[in-house]
């Protein structure tokens, strides 16, 4: 398709797109390969980096190249499973409020608007404590639950747009049902959306769970970006001068997001003829 | 007319568009024609056929992926393909060619005032002119084309569409350009904002505000009311160029005599005519067959047709591009909008 | 041309509101008219009349505010859906924009697959693809040319001729013609009219256009109806319309239009 051949002619989406590969690829090829356990206290606290320690030790006097890349994974796999559910459930709200309209749509709406004016800090916050033991995929779910309005309010208004189309008429008049209509008359057409905003999503997501994580509220027992940087603040890396144990979790976490962001804009001029120069 | 003066002189305009892809569409092909002062020129063609290129061509102005091959237009005797953009977007665009294109309505800032726009407009080609200058220059033009002024503190939003084009109309002709190109300027419109606008641009005609119009539609019937001479364009090219009465009412070109056929006006003797059916579509332009462009789908083409590049055949004050006129001249039927008569 | 007295379908007091309160918005307001079996009508309006409106609430896209569509003696103003399958075999209709009529994302084909699902039919997949393949020859395409493309590869006469083949599969009783030439150039109208005409030979096809254009409406209708801001406001032989209309809204709407005998922009 003529619009792949766009794609791979736009230079934001290759940077982002081979960025987040990479970061994607180390994140999960190392620790399959590698036996060294992020847990394990090796050094002693605050090592500088060295060659036995790529990037020093953290507080525990763990490795901190180690708990790096695992900390990715955990992130990544926290981004993903968030945009996935967060997508999930904005799709489908959005969907059917947008081509049902009505009363249903005005229902749906209010629920997306409730949803979208308490602050999601909050709620994550509340929820995270409530749960006794958070894993990346309970992390993974808090977020999606809490963020999916703006997908919802995305594809409602593409939707909305689609309904009174002709081609939805004709799909009508030939007796296709509400759910065929939704699935093959309307979705199709936001399906480049929907693969936009899923990426904002799991950009997002890596941000928020980083927050989170960051208030002590992260997943237990396991390293997350978000994690390292709670520790370090809570045992006064940047007092201590240990730059090592905060600077590059929080690059890695920029890269991520950069490298979404980027593929986003990227896309973005590709399905949106209006914005290619 | 033979004694008017000259004001727009096309010569072998050839303009392509370049794909993304490498390929050359060639919507316009050798077209030649000239402009009289005082004279209305109608083009009609469908969709795709480059009328509206060649309007966008004439103003010298190649915005990628249109660009030129070869020819020349002189507008008052200045070739204007040897000028820089600089002097053509302040010296020719507005001032001397003014094209309005089919959407022109929606080329108005949905967010700014129309006085503003006009502001904008004007300060680009005379930067020393005063704000006040110009509102009153515009309120003047306004007052004597009976459109109310009070529409300069509106924003587009507030107007109706056919108040829309009208006001488009009255600005881009504010610097009473020698030649005005009206590309479909009311296709979006019911027929009583049509009837409006083109009213509307008849009296900037007749008030000596612009000198010549080059009028492009579709629509034939309105040519009718308008044009003192028409061309049919067809795939890139002129097949036929002639005086209104003579190119609606007696077509010669197969082309011409189909496109006639097919008009469809409310009036008697318009419903028992039967309409002609013309097989296939008009040519890829990315790849022109040899020889007559419409000879696929001519009920009268030979294989003759289809060997070598058609010319145009002068017939008095028509011209024709086709071979076989003498076999339609023997013909001896005369067609015409209301069917053919022997 | 043979017509009888029969009335296929007949609209009593049909008012449709958008919105409520201060915004509504009146789209149709209380028509009534008839059509005969076998009958050719045009409604003829300018943009924002209704007529488009009046087309939906035909069809049951759109539920109406209030007043009555009787189709074959039949009140099919509530009809739930299962009886809207059995209405649509018989109800169909074609738009303006025969692109936006394609899911850009079906075949050809697909797209004249779909229909099928009217009706709980025993054809094989083979039986289908035949019956396709009959009805695009008969509205002058070559199958094996268009069944495999997709709508960006057609023309615009094209995709709308495969709109037709859509509604001759369908073979309905009534077919409501929104704007079915006002995207296509006029030398490839003709084919498209002629076709559409010829419904009502081959399938005895009431067809309703739905137009703007007073020029077509006159050529092809044995009985026009003007509408105007939501009413209708003159209905005739489309002869009497053009040549003796009565209201002062038609009047004017026939002298707006550019003709070819009479002087236009002086009137």
């Amino acid at each position: 398709m003529s619009i792949i051949k766009l794609l791979l002619k736009s230079p934001k989406f290759l940077i982002g797109f081979g960025l987040f590969v990479f970061l994607l690829l180390t994140a999960f090829i190392y620790p399959a390969v590698s036996t060294k356990d992020p847990l394990d206290m090796v050094g002693f606290m605050y090592e500088p980096p060295s060659s036995t320690f790529l990037l020093g030790t953290d507080n525990f006097g763990r490795d901190v190249f180690v708990e790096l890349i695992h900390g990715m994974k955990s992130s990544i796999i926290i981004g993903l499973f968030s945009g996935l559910i967060a997508t999930a459930i904005g799709i489908t709200i959005g969907l059917f409020a947008g081509y049902k309209g009505g009363m249903v749509d005005n229902i749906l709406n209010s629920i997306t608007n409730i949803f979208l004016v308490i602050p999601p800090f909050v709620i994550l916050i509340l929820i995270t404590v409530s749960i006794e033991s958070r894993s990346l995929l309970t992390m993974g779910l808090v977020l999606g639950i809490t963020s999916w309005p703006w997908t919802a309010r995305a594809v409602r208004a593409q939707s909305l747009s689609l309904r009174n189309r002709e081609h939805v008429d004709i799909a009508r008049l030939n007796g296709a049902s509400t759910f065929e209509i939704i699935v093959k008359e309307i979705m199709p057409y936001i399906l480049s959306y929907i693969f936009m905003a899923f990426i904002i999503q799991v950009a997002s997501a890596i941000l928020s769970e980083a927050g989170i994580s960051m208030l002590g509220l992260g997943p237990s027992n396991i390293v997350s970006l978000g994690t390292m940087l709670s520790w370090a603040l809570l045992f006064g890396a940047v007092r201590s001068g240990a730059w090592w144990a905060f600077i590059p979790p929080t690059l890695v976490i920029a890269l991520i997001t950069f490298s979404l962001y980027i593929m986003n804009t990227g896309m973005d001029e590709v399905f949106n003829p209006q914005l290619r120069s | 007319m033979t004694t008017k003066k000259t004001v727009l002189e096309v010569n072998n305009l050839k303009t392509y568009y370049q794909t993304r892809l490498g390929e050359k569409i060639k919507a316009v092909h050798s077209v030649s024609f000239k402009l009289c002062e005082g004279e209305i020129f109608g083009i009609a063609g469908e969709s795709g056929c480059g009328k509206s290129t060649l309007a966008m061509s004439i103003s010298g102005l190649f915005l990628p992926p249109l660009k030129h091959e070869s020819g020349s237009v002189f507008l008052e005797g200045e070739n204007i393909f040897k000028k820089d953009i600089n002097y053509l977007r302040k010296e020719i665009l507005g001032k001397k060619y003014s094209y309005i294109p089919q959407s022109a309505m929606n080329a108005l800032n949905p967010t700014i005032k129309i006085k503003d726009f006009v502001i904008d407009l004007m300060k680009e080609h005379e930067p020393e002119m005063k704000e006040k200058e110009i509102l009153e220059l515009t309120r003047d033009r306004f007052e004597s084309l009976s459109l109310p002024s009070r529409v300069l503190d509106l924003y587009p939003l507030e107007l109706s569409g056919g108040m829309k084009q009208r006001v488009v109309v009255a600005i881009s002709t504010l610097m009473n350009p020698v030649v005005v190109a009206a590309d479909e300027p009311t296709s979006a419109l019911d027929v009583s904002t049509q009837k409006m606008v083109i009213k509307l641009i008849k009296e900037l005609f007749d008030d000596g505000i612009v000198k010549s119009i080059i009028f492009i539609t579709h629509e034939l019937p309105v040519l009718r009311h308008i044009c003192d001479r028409i061309a049919v364009m067809y795939a890139g090219e002129f097949v036929e160029v002639g005086k209104m009465e003579d190119v609606i009412f007696n077509p010669i070109h197969p082309y011409s005599q189909a496109l006639m056929q097919s008009i469809l006006v409310p009036e008697e003797g318009m419903k028992e005519k039967k309409l002609p059916c013309l097989p296939g579509s008009p040519p890829d332009l990315r790849k022109i067959p040899t020889g007559c462009r419409f000879a696929d789908r001519c009920p009268i083409a030979t294989e003759e047709c289809k060997k070598e590049e058609v010319e145009m055949t002068s017939l008095g004050d028509r011209s024709v591009r086709c071979i076989r006129i003498n076999y339609i001249m023997m013909q001896g039927k005369k067609v015409t909008p209301y069917g053919t008569k022997y | 041309m043979a017509q009888n007295t029969e009335e296929i379908i007949r609209v009593e007091n049909l008012t449709k509101v958008f919105g409520s309160g201060k915004k509504a918005v009146k789209a149709v307001n209380k028509i009534n008219f008839s059509i005969k079996r076998g009958e050719i009508v045009s409604l003829v309006g300018q943009s924002g009349s209704g007529k488009t409106t009046v087309t939906r609430l035909i069809l049951r896209l759109l539920k109406e505010t209030e007043g009555k569509i009787i189709f074959e003696g039949k009140d099919v103003t509530n009809i739930k859906s299962e009886e809207k399958k059995e209405y649509w075999k018989k109800v169909q209709a074609i738009f303006q924009d025969p692109y936006a009529s394609f899911n850009i994302f079906s075949p050809v084909k697909k797209v004249l697959l779909d229909t099928f699902k009217l009706f709980n039919s025993s054809y094989s997949k083979k039986e289908k693809e035949k019956l396709i393949c009959e009805t695009l020859e008969s509205v002058n395409l070559r199958p094996e040319e268009v069944v495999d493309k997709y709508p960006f590869e057609l023309s615009g006469g094209q995709r709308q001729r495969i709109m037709i083949a859509r509604a001759h599969l369908i073979r309905p009783q009534l077919l409501l013609a929104d704007e079915p030439t006002s995207m296509i150039d006029a030398n490839l109208r003709s084919g498209i009219l002629e076709l559409l005409l010829s419904l009502r030979d081959t399938d005895g096809c009431t067809i309703m256009f739905v137009t703007h254009d007073l020029g077509l409406a006159y050529y092809v209708s044995d009985r026009i109806f003007i509408m105007h801001e939501g009413e209708i406001v003159e209905e005739g032989s489309a002869n009497k319309i053009i040549t003796a209309p009565e209201h002062p809204y038609t009047k004017q709407l026939i002298k707006d239009v550019p003709k070819l005998s009479e002087e236009w922009l002086t009137s």
